[in-house]
């Protein structure tokens, strides 16, 4: 792991890489790899592979993956603009599926936390193949902070970013 | 878009009354261990643990990301058993509600039509562990049964 402080974009992107998609064991299985991160943003991608195709007759990813890495996006964006760290847990998670993606390409998710109260953190994403114009899937995900449990190293982002 | 070898599979497992020929035909159901089964006399979907299920290993809890899954298998695994569907349902949309955090168990689901239209069904989905009047995740979900529209289907 990089020591302290990250001074560069790609340190961060290594660390969260690794906190964010090493450390949770299904976003490893998928391969989600975390592209940028920022305060109260996140994008992440998932690679096209068979294994998660729904369709073998046409290639196309199933809806799970796009759903999967759309609340993990979410979750990032949200611990990045979580001053004092905290547990949180998914309260619910809408999923608009606008066109199948397509095949052997990857898909990318852009994520923003744009309301965070003490409670509950709302965010919105999109994922798309290249044009963010033109999402293959559009998600709303609402977030309760201060859930049970302890605080994971992935939810603790936030200290990496600076002011 | 070509959905013809999943109806084929579908009519082979009624003709057999094996549902679980359904999640054979679906690599990503395959690799999440996600599979129909008719083993109460109702239609369930079981979502097998296996530890790359895992999103939270503090809890440990199942990636809420896999509970949204499931239950958008077990509603087109329902649409595709329980109605005369000879096409793939497409679907438009999905909303979760997480209710519980997951445990590193089986997660089973049933799922019921809230209401059927001719080209637009509503679907309610519900997932639980141990005890069904436990939910850790409800669904409802929008599908397209007969469009040409160009949206996700199996």
């Amino acid at each position: 792991m990089a020591t302290l402080p990250l001074t560069t974009p790609e340190e961060r992107v290594a660390l969260f890489q690794q906190l964010f998609s090493d450390t949770i064991p299904h976003n490893k299985a998928l391969g989600i790899k975390v592209l940028a991160v920022a305060r109260g943003l996140a994008s992440m991608r998932l690679d096209w592979r068979k294994e998660l195709v729904g369709n073998p007759e046409t290639g196309v990813l199933a809806g799970g993956p796009i759903t999967a890495m759309l609340d993990s996006c979410c979750g990032l964006a949200v611990a990045t603009l979580l001053t004092d760290p905290k547990p949180f847990a998914t309260l619910d998670l809408r999923i608009d599926y606008a066109k199948p993606a397509d095949p052997r390409k990857p898909v990318v998710a852009e994520a923003e936390c744009y309301r965070i109260t003490r409670s509950v953190a709302f965010t919105r994403a999109f994922a798309h193949q290249g044009d963010p114009k033109d999402p293959v899937a559009a998600a709303a995900g609402t977030f309760m902070l201060g859930t049970k449990g302890e605080v994971t190293r992935s939810q603790m982002v936030s200290r990496e970013l600076g002011k | 878009m070509s959905s013809s070898g999943l109806i084929k599979r579908l009519n082979e497992a009624r003709t057999k009354r094996d549902v679980s020929r359904l999640a054979e035909a679906i690599p990503y159901a395959k690799w999440m261990h996600i599979a129909p089964e008719t083993t109460t006399g109702e239609l369930l979907t079981r979502m097998r643990y296996h530890s790359t299920l895992i999103g939270n290993t503090h809890l440990p809890a199942i990636h809420g990301g896999t509970l949204g899954a499931m239950l958008e298998m077990a509603a087109i695994f329902h649409l595709l058993w329980e109605t005369d569907a000879q096409t793939v349902p497409k679907i438009v949309n999905i909303t979760v509600d997480y209710l519980r955090s997951a445990g590193p168990r089986d997660v089973i689901a049933a799922a019921k039509v809230t209401k059927q239209g001719r080209r637009m069904v509503n679907v309610f989905a519900e997932a639980w562990q141990d005890d069904r009047s436990k939910p850790v995740a409800s669904a409802s979900a929008h599908f397209l049964v007969q469009s040409d529209d160009t949206l996700p289907s199996l």
